[in-house]
């Protein structure tokens, strides 16, 4: 399974993303730079986290006006994978790919912690391979990271169960203590804690590797 | 060019003295220009010039055999094996962060990234060493508090923004920074040994190129501004402070590195303190070549810039760079590529001289080496320093009190309110977490090495005994980096002091620097580069002499072993022993500060040999895999660090009994330096290592499921719940910032 990073500029987890899929997943990755037009020929696309054009403005309002993010659409509105974390979940929302948006953390301040979440679904390319109740520890790193919509669409999420993950220990106020969210066509998905950052032991947890090896099964069913 | 003598008053506020100017007009055969005159300022300023402190300087070791570039250039690098080095120096920023805390803090952390990958080094970790006065001060603590909150979100900004992780650092509060806190930002980067860069001139005829933010009025008078002391005025000065960009930085940096590898570019350098100025000519220098730059072609965000401001500014993110020619295009398509301005502003002349011109017109021609190399050098007057106070009447002792007391204070309490602020995992390197080590390991994923770092300085110390005091945070860094079983290879030093124009200051000075110099040389850990902050006073109240060290170490990279206790019925020992101490190494300790309310006598004696032998047995007994978890003691001595070991998240507790005859508060409290608190499975063996290295290594007790209990000779001083430790130590530093 070919996956492809999306590299703005100002995107500073695009070699995490690339490290996890390319070095402890084992499959092949590369670099997609923020004025292609194309994907090529990946078969999953990940949005990383980071700044992308400085998140000047609001995060990621820049980022969706960008030539690759209209490949991106096409791509998602073909049925392809589209995994947005932290920075990458913040630009899905922006480009409407997402519904809800990602506000000012509780507290105000930027938050750097390992959390524990659970997967709120298993049926999803996302989390397919997630055991149901299990507390899955991952990192989180935002300053903007509280997950906001209206009542309608907080319903509307839950009613077609498109919660992928929700906090035990919700840091940053996020409504309903949702961590990621899919589309209404399951195959795009935004997540605010960072599973690259959780896909071996040496980083302290590879619990982050379900939500990859769950995209990697897709793959291989397909 | 239009010169005339200028008026006393004009020198006198570029800071510089009668002789000094005698020296330009000597150095120039004639008057300096406006323009010449405001070069000089910033070049020969203490900052950019270190006129006080480079013949002491001079004292410090500087070669070892993995050094691979010393002081003098942007960073220090050290190979590392595997065909890689590692780039990295510490660097002030206080005066700014005083005056502005959020940009100055956030800038200080740009210019030391770019110091950096300026080498040709990608930044992989940062470590911040703070000082601010105290939060509670009831005059002063509600602007001590705003300082802090400034300056950690602007640490926070910059780094979390820029991709390099903050991965740990240290924060000490005390009156004597009250109008002047410190913030050291020290940062290191990798690369491949080929792959270095140096800020060096060459080749006659070659492009000179600017590239990054264009220039402003900001900054203007920045290093000048960082060698003079605090006045009422300084809080004018808020416009000298300049403005950060960290979405350009990491552009740059990324530009930067991809335009290395075309192989087309000579020489390149950062502009941060004195801007163009420094950047032109010291490039020039290096190189024993000529620059020649004309200002009509600079990038500038605003109109009308006399050359004076041009020249001076000290805007952010600005890099400058010597191409080959006929290959200019080659680097221009990459910073394009990046969306950053480049301009050709110049070229590299057979000369030796600094030549700006403006419309044309020659506004300054300096010789580049006296410029740059040549700035007057002061033997200042130093006596002895300040005789520290006596001991005046001491509280009550009570164990089961101070213990809680001390966690929850603001040294020594969790700073999570800090660094969980700082992104300190980005780029997946780093193997632990601030406070779960004794230092921060990063590691380097190309060839199996990691890099462990330590930052440590003790004002405290060093205020009852310069000398002894730096001595000591040498010591420390080197066994925090043993603790976690990394061997000490190489240190960078930032020197924060008061106003060496007062002889007892100067003495400060020398002495940290000489005691420095003994114990680098001992541990050999050579000194590759770093900053001297002199002036660091605000109304005639200096600050204590505070040297900060920083420390890298190498080891083999695996999961380093972390400060908590991991499992019940182990045995602990205190490797080194518990040491001894008296009344008068007593008065520097953390217990002395907070409880007794005092500073008095000497800081703790250091045998540097004995030292030196802990740290290899607590090497070895890492590397052999026997302990489960190690810590080292400083601030608080055996009863913090047991405090410490018992936080951890599985809340193992310990009892121990000391078979001391001290008096309790010395014998839990003193701080002796040359050891180590650990606990193990295999106490026989761990024993056999400490033997070895003819290390005492005393079982004083083992862990436990709950609860914390230290006796002394069968006799219970306290016991304590490990949970509400735990939420005091965690919850404390909130508190007081709030």
């Amino acid at each position: 399974m070919k996956f492809g990073v999306i590299v703005f500029p100002g995107s500073n987890c695009d070699h995490d993303a690339f490290y996890a899929v390319g070095h402890n997943l084992g499959q092949p990755a590369e670099f997609i730079w923020h004025d292609s037009h194309s994907l090529g020929s990946v078969d999953a696309v990940i949005l990383p986290g980071g700044f992308s054009y400085g998140d000047y403005l609001r995060c990621g309002a820049i980022a969706k006006f960008s030539p690759v993010m209209q490949a991106v659409k096409r791509f998602a509105a073909d049925g392809g994978l589209v995994l947005g974390v932290c920075n990458g979940f913040q630009i899905l929302c922006e480009a409407g790919m997402l519904p809800g948006a990602l506000v000012r953390n509780r507290g105000l301040k930027f938050i750097c912690r390992e959390l524990r979440l659970r997967a709120a679904t298993t049926n999803s390319p996302f989390t397919s391979n997630a055991e149901p109740g299990r507390i899955y520890r991952m990192p989180i790193a935002h300053g903007e990271g509280c997950y906001v919509a209206d009542e309608r669409t907080l319903d509307e999420l839950e009613a077609e169960d498109r919660v992928a993950f929700r906090y035990v220990d919700n840091a940053n106020g996020s409504m309903r203590d949702i961590a990621g969210v899919l589309s209404r066509e399951r195959n795009v998905m935004g997540m605010m804690p960072h599973p690259e950052r959780a896909t071996e032991p040496l980083m302290g947890s590879s619990d982050g590797l379900v939500v990859f090896q769950s995209m990697l099964r897709v793959a291989v069913a397909a | 060019m239009s010169t005339a003598a200028f008026p006393p008053e004009i020198i006198a506020q570029h800071q510089l003295t009668a002789g000094e100017y005698q020296k330009i007009a000597d150095i120039l055969g004639r008057e300096p220009t406006y323009t010449e005159l405001g070069i000089f300022s910033v070049m020969w300023s203490e900052h950019c010039s270190y006129k006080s402190s480079r013949i002491h300087l001079k004292k410090l070791p500087t070669r070892g055999k993995l050094v691979v570039q010393g002081p003098g250039e942007n960073a220090g690098i050290i190979d590392i094996g595997g065909g890689y080095v590692i780039a990295f120096k510490i660097e002030s920023h206080n005066h700014p962060s005083f005056i502005e805390p959020f940009q100055g803090a956030a800038t200080g952390v740009g210019g030391i990234l770019r110091d950096i990958f300026t080498m040709g080094a990608r930044p992989i970790a940062v470590m911040d060493s703070l000082r601010f006065g105290r939060l509670d001060d009831p005059r002063t603590g509600a602007r001590n508090r705003r300082i802090l909150g400034g300056v950690v979100a602007g640490i926070a900004h910059y780094g979390n923004c820029f991709g390099v992780p903050t991965v740990g650092g240290e924060c000490i509060f005390e009156p004597c920074y009250d109008g002047n806190p410190l913030v050291n930002v020290f940062a290191l980067g990798v690369c491949r040994k080929e792959d270095v860069f140096y800020a060096k001139a060459a080749g006659v005829g070659n492009p000179v190129i600017y590239v990054g933010a264009r220039t402003g009025r900001d900054g203007i008078h920045g290093a000048s501004m960082a060698s003079a002391e605090f006045t009422e005025e300084s809080k004018q000065k808020r416009p000298n402070v300049q403005v950060g960009d960290p979405f350009m930085e990491k552009l740059l940096l990324e530009a930067c590195l991809e335009a290395m590898k075309t192989g087309a570019i000579v020489g390149i350098q950062d502009m941060g303190a004195a801007g163009l100025t420094c950047s032109t000519c010291e490039m020039g220098s290096r190189g024993e070549v000529g620059i020649e730059i004309e200002l009509d072609r600079i990038p500038q965000r605003e109109t009308g810039m006399t050359p004076y401001e041009i020249m001076l500014s000290e805007s952010q993110e600005r890099m400058l760079l010597v191409a080959d020619k006929g290959r200019e295009s080659e680097v221009f398509d990459v910073f394009r590529k990046w969306g950053l301005e480049a301009s050709e502003i110049g070229v590299v002349t057979s000369d030796g001289k600094l030549r700006v011109r403006h419309h044309g017109d020659v506004v300054a021609e300096i010789p580049n080496r006296e410029l740059a190399d040549e700035a007057p050098l002061y033997d200042r007057p130093h006596t002895s320093p300040p005789v520290p106070r006596v001991s005046g009447p001491r509280s009550p002792v009570d164990i089961q009190a101070a213990l809680p007391a001390l966690l929850t204070a603001p040294d020594i309490c969790s700073k999570r309110w800090i660094w969980e602020q700082y992104d300190y995992q980005v780029r997946t390197n780093t193997l632990t977490h601030p406070e779960q080590t004794d230092a921060a390991v990063v590691r380097i994923k190309e060839t199996g090495t990691s890099v462990a770092m330590s930052l440590d300085g003790n004002g405290r110390y060093c205020y009852l005994s310069p000398r002894e005091g730096a001595q000591l945070a040498v010591a420390e860094c080197c066994r925090n980096l043993s603790a976690v079983g990394a061997l000490p290879v190489a240190a960078t030093n930032c020197l924060n002091f008061g106003n060496p124009e007062r002889p007892e200051i100067m003495a400060q000075l020398v002495e940290a620097i000489e005691g420095m110099g003994d114990a680098c040389r001992f541990f050999d850990t050579p000194i590759t580069g770093g900053n001297v902050s002199l002036y660091n006073e605000t109304l005639g109240e200096g600050i204590y002499p505070t040297p900060v060290l920083g420390i890298v170490g190498l080891m083999k990279t695996a999961a380093p072993l972390t400060v908590p206790f991991k499992n019940a019925g182990r045995s602990v020992i205190l490797l080194g022993g518990i040491g001894t101490c008296d009344e008068t190494r007593f008065g520097g300790t953390q217990y002395a500060k907070e409880i007794d309310k005092q500073l008095w006598g000497l800081p703790p004696a250091l045998d540097l040999d004995r030292e030196k032998r802990v740290q290899s047995a607590i090497r070895e007994i890492v590397a052999a895999g026997l302990a489960e978890s190690a810590h080292d003691l400083s601030d608080g001595g055996l009863a913090i660090a047991l405090a410490e070991c018992c936080l951890g998240p599985a809340g193992i507790g310990a009892q121990i009994d000391i078979a001391s005859d001290l008096p309790p508060q010395i014998m839990v409290f003193h701080e002796g330096p040359s050891r180590v608190l650990l606990s193990t499975e295999h106490p026989n063996e761990v024993a056999e290592i400490a033997r070895k290295h003819g290390v005492e290594a005393p079982v004083i007790g083992a862990t436990m499921e709950h609860g914390m209990e230290i006796r002394q000779r069968g006799m219970t001083l306290g016991s304590w719940e490990i949970a509400a430790l735990k939420s005091a130590h965690r919850e404390a530093l909130e508190t007081y910032v709030r």
